[in-house]
């Protein structure tokens, strides 16, 4: 699976893109964070706190709730401040 | 016509007016965000905006359409700077072109309302102390809110 991340999340893991490969336990967005939260001390530090954190599963944002496949790319980034 | 532009470079106001011009065009309402020093002690050095490339386009292209859905709008223009900004420069330029001004005004509001809460950008701020990264800000989803046209989506 796809992984990108942005802003502070970028930012603690260190890094803004990974292709991990989950175990088979992992099927919604909320276990993803989850599972990779487990990864590093970055990982621990950025999904922390999963509400302030918002997710996109092939570019649309979803909620923690969505379904997740090994096809799908998913970014996980604070909520949006632009323009 | 819908134009959407992620730039780093400034853009200029004058020319993205003149493109969205025509002979049916009354009205061009247009909205300039810009860099805002809001620390205390206005030591803001620069404000660096990143995007998820790709999403950010896709989303910009769906706030305009359903602009234009809703209003008799003929032209859209949508320019988002990234990268590294001093203060008081351009971050986003709106402009919304009709043959009447409501329109025009509506949509440039509705655009903005939508981009603040919907489209992956992201700001962090480089003072003195250093860089942290811009909270979101209730008000801007509480103006989501006011255009209940849409809730079906």
């Amino acid at each position: 699976m796809k992984i990108y991340y942005f802003a502070w999340v970028r930012d603690y893991i260190g890094y803004p893109y990974e292709n991990i490969s989950c175990p088979k336990t992992v099927t919604t967005i909320e276990q993803l964070a989850q599972y990779l939260k487990d990864q590093s001390d970055g990982h621990r530090r950025a999904f922390q706190d999963l509400s302030s954190i918002r997710a996109a599963k092939n570019q649309k944002f979803v909620a923690n709730d969505s379904e997740v496949a090994d096809t799908d790319e998913v970014a996980f980034f604070p909520p949006v401040t632009g323009g | 016509m819908i134009k959407i532009s992620i730039q780093n470079e400034e853009f200029d106001v004058t020319a993205e007016i003149k493109q969205l011009s025509s002979k049916s065009i009354g009205a061009i309402a247009t909205f300039c965000g810009m860099v805002r020093d809001s620390s205390k002690d206005s030591s803001l050095i620069s404000l660096t905006l990143e995007h998820y490339p790709g999403m950010s386009e896709a989303t910009l292209e769906e706030i305009a359409q359903k602009a234009k859905k809703e209003w008799p709008i003929d032209s859209i223009t949508i320019v988002h700077r990234v990268g590294r900004l001093k203060p008081e420069e351009m971050i986003v330029f709106v402009g919304c072109a009709s043959a009447h001004r409501h329109a025009a005004f509506d949509g440039c509001q509705y655009i903005m309302d939508y981009l603040k809460t919907d489209a992956p950008f992201w700001k962090a701020e480089e003072t003195k102390d250093g860089r942290t990264w811009v909270s979101e800000r209730e008000n801007d989803k509480a103006a989501k809110k006011r255009w209940h046209l849409e809730e079906s989506n």
